[in-house]
């Protein structure tokens, strides 16, 4: 009886021993290890591309508000290219797209806030 | 010169549906009478408006495409700015940007018929030796 109990617990108190902290530590160094290796750059963006180009929309019609309204800021201004990656192109039809839905009151000039 | 337009224009919201239409029909005389034709007749119903227009907050909106000229076009602005119930028009010179689409349309056309042509069948990638079992024991 007594050597049957001891016999069994000294390997069984040895594999827990060597599986608890070799389990934990496997993911652990490969977590830091990762943004670490490419070190110098911070973070990275996004190569912005042109939302016409992309989807192939030939015509920005005036009277295409739901379009439309994501192009302009939220006191009605026009947001500007280098925040939104339209092209040259489009960003100048979508302008004036844009001023003519201002005039017939479809979009604001200025919006009340 | 007959060229396409478009003319949108909003009236007043306190007027009646039958003067609305009596109001179209007399826009669409003016422009067959003037030797322009008429496209197509669309209300795109009421809307708020983004901004107070005479003191309206609410309008409704009819647009009107047309093939007219010049003088006639002027014309039809002249009656718009002059009929009461008319709060606010514009007028969208569209040929321009229809010959633009057109000729967009047909490069993509001819386009999709040289792709379409060459049809490349999927051909079974031949199985990979799956023998790269190596000997752990």
């Amino acid at each position: 009886m007594a050597d049957e109990t001891t016999t069994p617990r000294a390997p069984e108190g040895g594999a827990p021993h060597s599986g608890g902290p070799g389990g934990p530590r496997g993911p652990r160094t490969g977590g830091p290890g990762g943004p670490g290796g490419p070190g110098g750059r911070k973070f990275f963006r996004r190569k912005k591309v042109c939302k016409f180009c992309t989807e192939k929309i030939d015509a920005i019609p005036y009277r295409d508000v739901r379009l439309l309204q994501g192009f302009v800021a939220e006191r009605g201004k026009i947001v500007p290219r280098r925040l939104t990656g339209v092209c040259t192109t489009h960003q100048r039809r979508l302008t004036r797209a844009i001023k003519q839905a201002r005039n017939i009151a479809l979009l604001p000039f200025a919006a009340r806030y | 010169m007959q060229r396409f337009y478009e003319v949108m224009f909003i009236v007043r919201p306190d007027t009646q549906d039958e003067d609305v239409d009596k109001l179209i029909a007399g826009f669409e005389a003016t422009v067959t009478n003037g030797g322009g034709t008429i496209r197509s007749t669309e209300k795109l119903g009421r809307r708020k408006l983004a901004y107070t227009v005479r003191k309206f907050n609410e309008g409704n909106y009819i647009l009107l495409t047309i093939d007219a000229d010049g003088t006639l076009v002027h014309e039809l602005e002249r009656r718009l700015r002059v009929s009461e119930p008319v709060i606010k028009f514009i007028t969208v010179r569209m040929d321009e940007e229809q010959k633009r689409l057109d000729k967009i349309k047909a490069i993509r056309a001819t386009r999709k018929k040289l792709s379409a042509q060459p049809v490349p069948a999927p051909v079974e990638a031949a199985e990979a030796p799956a023998e790269a079992t190596p000997a752990s024991a």
